[in-house]
């Protein structure tokens, strides 16, 4: 076979194959990824300040100038759809579906916490991203990589004391990443009974290349959504929809 | 031959109106879909900003797609997408900027970000073939209350503008003090209507260095002591009378500011724009000023007064024309200058 036969070829079985547009804007880190089955395309992940109302999209832009790609080859959007920054979400959530609205793509909700344990594919014992929540809690979860990824515990937002005794229950190592680990390292060492480790620095936050990988075993299971009924999932109320819960059920108590 | 003919679709998410319409050749309003938040944030008295972004992101897909349905266009036969970037709710802004600039990099379309009062000014586009400017417009809403002098589309210059808070907000605080309920506009205008407003003589402020700006805590604060000193002496007090003569002080503050401006700049052209711009008793009174000078009174109807996207895309049709494109990395600027880029 010729070389010029084998690149015609590759081309031929690429544009035969799924590729996904990965988007995670949910913590501090901004990043951008096109996936395919086999393999990364590219990806762009930036840990700065800068907001990402203004990265995401140029982000993309480069990627799809690098790549020469033709957005309207990809299959899917994939976006971290909570939990998060609430206006972080937001700005990955209306790129997605604005996308999908202008591209009519389907979209594809990936957990941010399930993205950020696909991080540690291979990993021994148990893995649990924690991302700072304020309020004193992490979102959280519990998964594993057996011969598939597992989700033992789906995402939830706990306080760190109570995922602590949740990790000490099971007696198992734990690898924890996330933008949490920089706030709770210390209390995680003094509260846990386990063998702890902490992901190194290449796989410690959020990347799109996971969400999107992810995403390819969503699609294959057929869970994808339409843009429109796209919205993240917070874990949790605004502050104005708490408190006044709060109120009136100390009114319904006071009756 | 006639050149090609511009249609925009617009999109606004600045407070708690997720907005989107289809404006063609910058008059024409193909589609105007809003859809109002308003019953949600009734529950707490005013809008809460979390709660609108949330909202924001849930209703916007549909709400373009009934616009482009609506108007019987697709995306394909649009030539830019108009954005609402600021002034408003950072939170808020930020959905529509988002998916804006996402459908526009999808489709390849420029992008045009447009300033949130020059919609409401643009509003006044819509109905009056005839307006063009120089003119002075009065913005008045539940966040902004400004004197512009239109000099040119996409030129303004900001006269006068409130020190304190603006004239809706006003009403709206006044409302809730008076048992109304939120949003205060609305019912004050209707409220005083059954009432007297020489009735009570509430404080109009001037101020002294610069002639066309306002200030409307004094009023709001007169009326809240009124109620209290009522109540202290255990008397009675009229809603409607309070709410008329409220209106009254308010409106005319407006007014006068208003009729100074066009003296002042010799223009014999007047509108007003924003939320309060609906009011009837302010409506009234500036057709009466007006006339009485020979100054020709321009207002949008209601629909266009309250938070909408067709103002939008007017404003990003001129916009448009005088070459404003916005780049990938535009964001949401929550305090957004009148006439910066």
């Amino acid at each position: 076979m010729t070389f010029l036969k084998q690149m015609i070829d590759n081309e031929k079985e690429r544009s035969e194959t799924m590729r996904i547009l990965a988007l995670d804007s949910s913590g501090l880190v901004a990043s951008v990824a096109v996936v395919e089955e086999e393999q990364t395309i590219a990806e762009y992940t930036v840990n700065y300040k800068k907001t990402h109302s203004q990265t995401l999209l140029p982000m993309l832009d480069e990627i799809v100038k690098m790549t020469e790609m033709n957005l309207g080859e990809i299959d899917a959007i994939a976006v971290a759809g909570g939990p998060g920054s609430f206006t972080g979400l937001r700005i990955g959530s209306a790129t997605a579906k604005g996308l999908g609205l202008a591209l009519k793509k389907p979209l594809i909700h990936i957990p941010t916490v399930d993205g950020l344990a696909y991080n540690l594919y291979g990993n021994e014992g148990v893995i649990c991203p924690i991302m700072d929540a304020r309020r004193n809690q992490v979102y959280t979860g519990i998964y594993r990589f057996r011969e598939e990824f597992v989700v033992e515990e789906p995402q939830m937002a706990i306080e760190i004391s109570a995922l602590a005794e949740k990790l000490n229950e099971r007696g198992e190592q734990v690898t924890f990443l996330g933008d949490g680990v920089p706030v709770y390292k210390e209390q995680l060492e003094q509260l846990l009974h386990v063998p702890v480790r902490f992901a190194p620095s290449h796989m410690n936050r959020q990347r799109a290349a996971a969400v999107g990988t992810l995403a390819v075993q969503y699609w294959k299971e057929g869970k994808i959504e339409r843009a429109e009924d796209h919205q993240p999932d917070y874990l949790r109320m605004s502050q104005a929809e708490r408190e006044r819960l709060e109120r009136e059920e100390k009114e319904q108590q006071g009756k | 031959m006639k050149e090609k003919e511009i249609t925009i679709l617009a999109i606004e998410s600045s407070c708690d109106e997720t907005a989107a319409a289809v404006v063609r050749e910058g008059r024409e309003i193909l589609s105007n879909v809003i859809s109002s938040q308003i019953e949600l944030h009734k529950l707490y008295g005013g809008v809460v900003p979390e709660i609108a972004s949330r909202k924001h992101i849930e209703k916007i897909n549909q709400v373009i797609e009934e616009a482009l349905k609506e108007a019987g266009v697709t995306l394909d036969e649009i030539d830019a997408i108009g954005v609402t970037y600021g002034p408003g709710l950072v939170g808020a802004l930020l959905v529509g900027v988002a998916e804006a600039k996402a459908i526009a990099y999808a489709k390849g379309l420029p992008l045009v970000g447009v300033h949130h009062i020059e919609g409401h000014i643009s509003a006044n586009y819509i109905e009056n073939k005839d307006l063009e400017p120089p003119f002075v417009c009065l913005v008045v809403s539940g966040g902004h209350t400004h004197l512009v002098r239109v000099k040119d589309y996409g030129t303004y210059e900001i006269i006068g503008r409130t020190r304190d808070d603006a004239a809706g907000e006003a009403f709206d605080k006044v409302a809730r003090a008076i048992g109304l309920g939120y949003p205060g506009g609305p019912k004050i205008d209707k409220l005083s209507k059954e009432g007297n407003p020489e009735a009570i003589v509430f404080p109009k402020a001037h101020m002294s260095d610069s002639p066309y700006d306002f200030s409307f805590s004094g009023v709001k604060s007169a009326v809240l002591n009124y109620i209290n000193g009522c109540q202290m002496k255990g008397e009675s007090y009229s809603q409607a009378d309070i709410a008329a003569s409220f209106q009254k002080a308010v409106t005319d503050v407006l007014v006068e500011n208003a009729m100074k401006a066009v003296d002042e700049f010799g223009l014999k052209k007047f509108a007003i724009a924003g939320g309060v711009a609906s009011n009837s008793a302010l409506r009234a009174a500036m057709q009466e000023a007006c006339d009485k000078k020979g100054v020709k009174f321009y207002h949008p109807s209601p629909i266009y007064c309250t938070d909408n996207a067709a103002m939008i895309g007017v404003a990003a049709y001129y916009e448009y024309l005088a070459g404003t494109r916005h780049g990938w990395d535009l964001n949401a600027v929550p305090n957004l200058k009148l006439g910066e880029r």
